[in-house]
């Protein structure tokens, strides 16, 4: 088994320091070929095909491909295609291509693990033959690219004998490499050796493989070109330059409104630190962390004002649009200028793969085309394409591969393309990828994990659980939810207390540590609700059926079951797995009507009333306590029940019901934390809410303010007790505007592993308790299934993993749950947004709204019918003169014209329209229609009258995800 | 501070049980030798293979020699990869230094003593002996070779047991243990059965490797390392790097045992190939014609 060869490794790290390794050389390492009747490998390890069918004009005859690391790094896109199979891939390429990109990596080992693909990963490096020591002198690079042809000869030499001879049935070996002078040294071998770009332009039946081929430095318009940016500083300039304190590094943010500025966040600097103009960017792409040279201070400069968009044509390789800039420059005074600096080098690059859409070219024949990106932040992209024709329609994705210097875009290539433009499917689609939200269909490997049908209860089940069948347990959820995670039973006991239970379905018992289907659940998170959608964080099969407590069926639950005495409190609390059977799936309305309905006495209606009257109690409680209740607007879409196209916007309804379950979703979440941090003093995973910094309060002081209320904001009581009192009669929806800024002051609640921070730290400030955590919804969240399992470990119900008890490990997890949690939110609102615009498609609609800022410019708008929120422009747009000019005070927050004044919290009338001139922005528009001022205003929409359309700023944050999140994710 | 759990067996011995040392499921955090390092690292590659090509129920190449010094009453050298001891053993004899007054009456002393070359590891080692490593190290030490040395048939006297590592890669105490062995064996000193020491690991969190490098031993895991006198299976001496969870150390302990049978079959053969070597000039070892041995 073992060749006992002993080789020496040196390898130097920071300081020098010789390290000897041990490396054994094998002889059992096998070729993963059909074709080989030399090697006894086992079955699963043959990997290479026998037959094979040669589509390249290039090399007419069967043949497995080699791989070289530059290859699998920059043509990952065109890897992936099906159409490339058997396949080696040299262990050295592997180890190299996972020192220099992890994403890429993982998409190597993808394809690799795909059977289909016929990669097989030959272990060069311990084979006794293909193992080459680096000789004197010789470059590591070189040293690997000898490595992989080394292999290359071997694979043919070693496949020879067990082939026949003839020409076209011999499977020879085809190195593909983009390195030139590995290509030549292989050619000189006497290797067939060819370039990624001729072999896939030899391929016959393969045109879409060519668009995605990455471009790399391939001059564009063949003729080398004078560099339009300056050149970057390599990594070691830079890092000295960093170390004297000449350079600073940080994240490159890009600006929305103009392409050619955008600032750098640099550690140390309070403020962030600006850069300007194609040279001063440098090719730097929005989320880049990039060297920055700070400019002396007499050539600072002050964030233009302008809104500059790249043109629409393609200038070709010319930077001319900076002018624009420069006389914008002088103009700025003093004081508005801030630190500038330029870039001169990229750390790390943050290439995604992005949407949009290709910008129509005059040229319809030219390869050659230009990428819009759905992100303003992003520059366009040159990709090239045989296909423009068909894609001009449809929303593509894109991959940048490099920005040479001379290029005034980067070069990118097409990775696939969506669907057409408008379609809902596709601009779904869009909003999924980015949000970055996974959603592609569960693979085979995570399916295999699920329960088989027909699933029944055993006796074995029934001996570990408590029996609770025989109770009266019921669900209220929103209409038309599948995934029922929750159930309550409330009933008197002899004593005179209440027995009130919370069960909860019992995902952890179907989702087991460590397999792809908790892998899966890990990964993706959250359940993610779109208006007209519902991205699963589990198969369907366990979120809509086997988990969910759906009404007349037995289902596992995990149970939490206070006594509580008439006044609600606590006498105890017990927790176990259960065995229930919902007696009435109910509504939030159907609910609130049984509760309401005095002549019903039944046992559902009983233990509602109870739970009602106690939830009550609670609520008041916590609201004495300090919680806060905030309001953010909320509507439903009703939706074509054919197209799926929304026909009517409606704002949610809030019920006593809703209020009955969230507080005893609340009380369990609150127990639970208690249970499992006691239990697991370092490990456990709840979730906190920071206080909000005073400085964060300023905007709803002042709104306060001006209204002759004070608004006090030194705890969450004080903040509580003050949006109390600050009601007016004669305007209702003052106080919801009020709770509403008051929300958007808030910081985002966030899963931590207790074992990370301090006590103190563990306070919920929304809820006003100090300690809180995820118990009540397995199904849709991931920390839910997490306190679970913390939870069943805790009564011995189930045992623990390693990965539980390790704080790291769930500091980590609780990492990636806080960013698909934010991501989930975004999507949802993107989402609403859409559909709002789907909404506003073919109608001009006058509605009632509140003016919420005033700004400079502008005023923002709320309409609460749509919850949503506009900006109402005063000034017109660039380029037309104002017929009618406002006067702004800033001191009392209002703008005036005449006699028209408009102030914070004042009610208009505007007018809603969509304006669909920019394909991948569409924008809600608002006019004013009340109060009138002529020039100014538009008449009722019965006259339609084009006036100047006003711009209305994407609508951010103005519309709250579906309810049913809203209502637990406090 | 290093936490570990160190179970002692003599004499009739005792097979060990897992559930003494590895605590209650959740406790306050227990000091660990480092952060557990984010393993950048796989410790085994997809094909099976770990870093240095081995796979993971394979040992490194073991290199031994016995009777190295004609001082030493017995001595032996031992290369597990490039792990490299020197032991050297004195005595029986009369107990001397600061023994003299601590003798047993009715079995022997055995004394050990672990250090580390100045030269072992890659940077020059400042105090090669006496620090809190090599007291604990020479500790454990004692606690493996004792179960495996017959103590009763040398009452009132003394047995040293000196250890020096020459190169350190990673399971240092495994190769001592294994080395002090041989030394013991070529001193003629009377022995139960060979003491034995292994280490073993986990990779990706499920697949045990056996006979840990110092490569495997920085970027992995925790470690465990067993003591046993293979023969009958008892556990000698068992030392945690940190903590494990209890479903990983049974199969992780199987692989240290395992490691240590066939570490033993390998000493056993290298001290059979020597004595057949020094006793040939007598004719042990040697057949005749009619096969018998003489």
């Amino acid at each position: 088994m073992l060749t006992s060869k002993t080789f020496l490794k040196k390898t130097k790290r920071g300081n020098i320091l010789k390290i000897v390794r041990e490396h054994y050389l094998r002889d059992d390492i096998w070729c993963g070929s059909t074709l080989c009747s030399k090697c006894t490998m086992k079955e699963k390890d043959v990997v290479l095909g026998k037959d094979i069918e040669c589509a390249s004009t290039l090399f007419q005859f069967p043949h497995y491909l080699v791989l070289d690391t530059n290859v699998v790094l920059h043509q990952i896109d065109v890897l992936e295609e099906d159409v490339l199979r058997n396949v080696i891939v040299p262990q050295i390429v592997l180890e190299e291509v996972k020192h220099r990109s992890s994403a890429v990596y993982r998409r190597l080992k993808d394809i690799i693990s795909n059977p289909v693909r016929k990669f097989y990963v030959f272990v060069n490096e311990h084979h006794k033959d293909t193992y080459v020591e680096r000789k004197p002198g010789e470059l590591v690079n070189d040293r690997n690219d000898r490595a992989i042809r080394v292999a290359t000869t071997w694979y043919g030499s070693h496949l020879a004998p067990s082939q026949p001879k003839a020409k076209n049935k011999h499977v020879s070996i085809v190195l593909l490499t983009d390195d030139s002078a590995n290509l030549e040294k292989a050619k000189a071998e006497g290797l067939l050796a060819s370039s990624v770009h001729d072999y896939v332009s030899s391929l016959k039946d393969a045109p879409g493989l060519f668009d995605k081929l990455s471009q790399q430095d391939t001059n564009f318009g063949g003729k080398s070109k004078e560099p339009l940016f300056p050149l970057h500083l390599s990594p070691k300039e830079i890092q000295e330059g960093i170390k004297s304190g000449k350079l600073h590094h940080g994240t490159f943010l890009a600006s929305r409104e103009n392409f050619l500025e955008g600032s750098v966040n640099v550690e140390g600097f309070e403020k962030f630190i600006l850069v300007q103009g194609h040279a001063g960017l440098n090719r730097a792409v929005d989320g880049d962390t990039v060297a920055l040279e700070l400019l002396p201070e007499s050539e600072w400069a002050a964030p233009s004002d302008i809104v500059l968009e790249d043109t629409e044509e393609d200038p070709g390789d010319t930077l001319d649009d900076e002018t624009k800039m420069e006389k914008e420059k002088l103009k700025a005074k003093k004081i508005e200028r801030q630190p500038t600096g330029r870039i001169v080098g990229i750390i790390r690059r943050k290439w995604r793969q992005y949407c949009g859409i290709l910008q129509p070219s005059q040229d319809t024949n030219s390869t050659r085309h230009l990428f819009v990106p759905a992100e303003r932040k992003i520059s366009k992209i040159r990709i090239e394409t045989r296909q423009a024709e068909l894609l001009k329609s449809q929303r593509i994705i894109v991959a940048i591969d490099s920005w040479p210097r001379t290029s005034r875009y980067p070069l990118g290539h097409f990775v696939r393309a969506l669907g057409n433009i408008g379609d809902k499917a596709t601009e779904n689609e869009v909003l999924l990828l980015e949000h970055d939200v996974p959603h592609s269909k569960f693979s085979e490997q995570v399916l295999s994990f699920l329960p088989k049908l027909p699933w029944v209860i055993t006796e074995q089940d029934l001996e570990k659980r408590v029996d609770l069948r025989n109770i009266t347990v019921c669900s209220v959820d929103p209409p038309g939810c599948t995934d029922i995670d929750d159930a309550l039973h409330c009933r008197d006991l002899e004593n005179g207390n209440y027995e009130v239970g919370v069960h909860i379905a019992d995902v952890s018992h179907f989702i087991r540590p460590g397999n792809a289907l908790d892998k899966e659940a890990a990964l993706r998170a959250t359940t993610v609700y779109l208006v007209d959608k519902r991205i699963d964080m589990v198969p369907e099969l366990l979120s809509s059926n086997l988990c969910s407590l759906r009404g007349n069926e037995e289902r596992f639950a995990f149970s939490c079951v206070w006594e509580i005495t008439k006044d609600a409190k606590i006498v105890n609390t017990k927790f176990h797995k259960s065995v229930i059977c919902s007696k009435a799936a109910l509504t939030y309305g159907e609910a609130q009507a049984r509760i309401d309905d005095k002549s019903q006495n039944d046992d559902i209606a009983k233990s509602l009333r109870g739970l009602n009257s106690l939830a009550k109690i609670l609520k008041r409680r916590r609201i004495e306590n300090g919680a806060l209740v905030l309001a953010s607007p909320e509507i439903r879409f009703h939706v074509d029940s054919e197209t799926h196209d929304p026909i009517e916007v409606v704002a949610k309804k809030m019920l006593e019901t809703n209020s009955m379950v969230e507080e005893f979703m609340l009380l369990a979440n609150i127990s639970v934390a208690e249970k499992i941090l006691a239990e697991f003093p370092d490990c456990a995973m709840l979730r906190r809410h920071p206080t909000p910094p005073s400085t964060n309060f300023e905007p709803l002081v002042k709104a306060g303010n001006l209204q002759g209320f004070e608004i006090n904001v030194e705890s969450g009581k004080q903040l509580a007790d003050s949006l109390d009192k600050a009601v007016k009669e004669d305007n209702p929806y003052f106080n919801t505007m009020l709770r509403i800024m008051a929300t958007r002051c808030m910081m985002q609640a966030v899963y931590f592993a207790s074992g990370m921070l301090q006590k103190d730290e563990f306070f919920h400030y929304g809820l006003a308790c100090p300690i809180y955590t995820h118990f009540t919804s397995p199904i849709r969240r991931y920390a839910d299934i997490i306190v679970h399992r913390l939870l069943a470990a805790c009564i011995g119900a189930d045992s623990t993993y390693p990965d539980l008890l390790d704080k790291r490990k769930s500091h980590g997890l609780c990492h990636n749950l806080n960013y698909r949690n934010r991501m989930a939110q975004y999507a949802g609102r993107a989402s609403v947004n859409l559909h709002t615009h789907l909404f506003f498609r073919n109608r001009v609609q006058d509605e009632e709204g509140y003016v919420l800022y005033v700004r400079k410019n502008a005023l923002q708008v709320l309409i609460p019918k749509y919850g949503l929120e506009g900006t109402l422009f005063l000034s017109p747009p660039k380029g037309k003169v104002a017929k009618v000019n406002f006067t702004y005070n800033e001191d009392e927050q209002s703008q005036s014209y005449g006699s028209v004044k408009f102030r914070v919290f004042d009610p208009v009338t505007v007018q809603l329209s969509l304006d669909r001139s920019n394909v991948q922005h569409e924008k809600l528009m608002l006019h004013l229609v009340k109060p009138e001022i002529p020039d100014f205003s538009v008449p009722s929409q019965t006259v339609k009258q084009a006036e100047e359309p006003m711009e209305v700023d994407e609508v951010k944050e103005s519309v709250a995800p579906p309810s049913k999140r809203q209502r637990k994710s406090k | 501070m290093d936490c570990h759990a160190a179970m002692r067996g003599r004499g009739g011995g005792f097979s060990y049980s897992h559930a003494a040392v590895i605590g209650s499921r959740c406790g306050q955090p227990v000091g660990c030798r480092r952060a557990a390092a984010s393993t950048a690292m796989e410790l085994l590659s997809d094909q099976g293979l770990r870093l240095d090509g081995r796979r993971p129920d394979e040992l490194r190449n073991i290199r031994c020699k016995i009777g190295v010094f004609s001082q030493a009453d017995g001595s032996a050298y031992i290369e597990q990869g490039n792990t490299k001891v020197l032991a050297t053993v004195y005595g029986p004899h009369q107990p001397r230094g600061q023994a003299k007054n601590k003798f047993l009456f009715d079995e022997a002393l055995v004394n050990c003593q672990y250090s580390m070359a100045v030269f072992s590891t890659g940077e020059r080692k400042r105090r090669p002996r006496g620090d809190r490593k090599s007291q604990e190290m020479s500790i454990h030490l004692r606690q493996a070779l004792e179960a495996a040395i017959r103590t009763e048939l040398y009452p009132r006297s003394q047995i040293d047991i000196y250890v020096e590592v020459l190169q350190a890669d990673g399971g240092n105490y495994c190769a001592c243990v294994n080395a002090a062995t041989l030394a013991l064996v070529d001193a003629g000193v009377g022995l139960r059965e060979y003491a034995v020491a292994c280490s073993a690991s986990l990779a990706n969190g499920e697949i045990p490797l056996v006979d840990v490098s110092h490569l495997e031993e920085s970027t992995g895991g925790p470690n465990l390392t067993v003591a046993a006198l293979p023969i009958s299976g008892q556990v000698a001496l068992m030392e945690m790097s940190q903590r494990f969870h209890c479903d990983h150390l049974p199969k992780v302990l199987e692989r240290a045992l395992e490691g240590c049978k066939d570490i033993h079959r390998i000493l056993d053969e290298a001290v059979r190939k020597h004595v057949e070597e020094t006793g040939r000039a007598s004719g042990w070892g040697q057949v005749d014609r009619a096969g018998i041995v003489l």
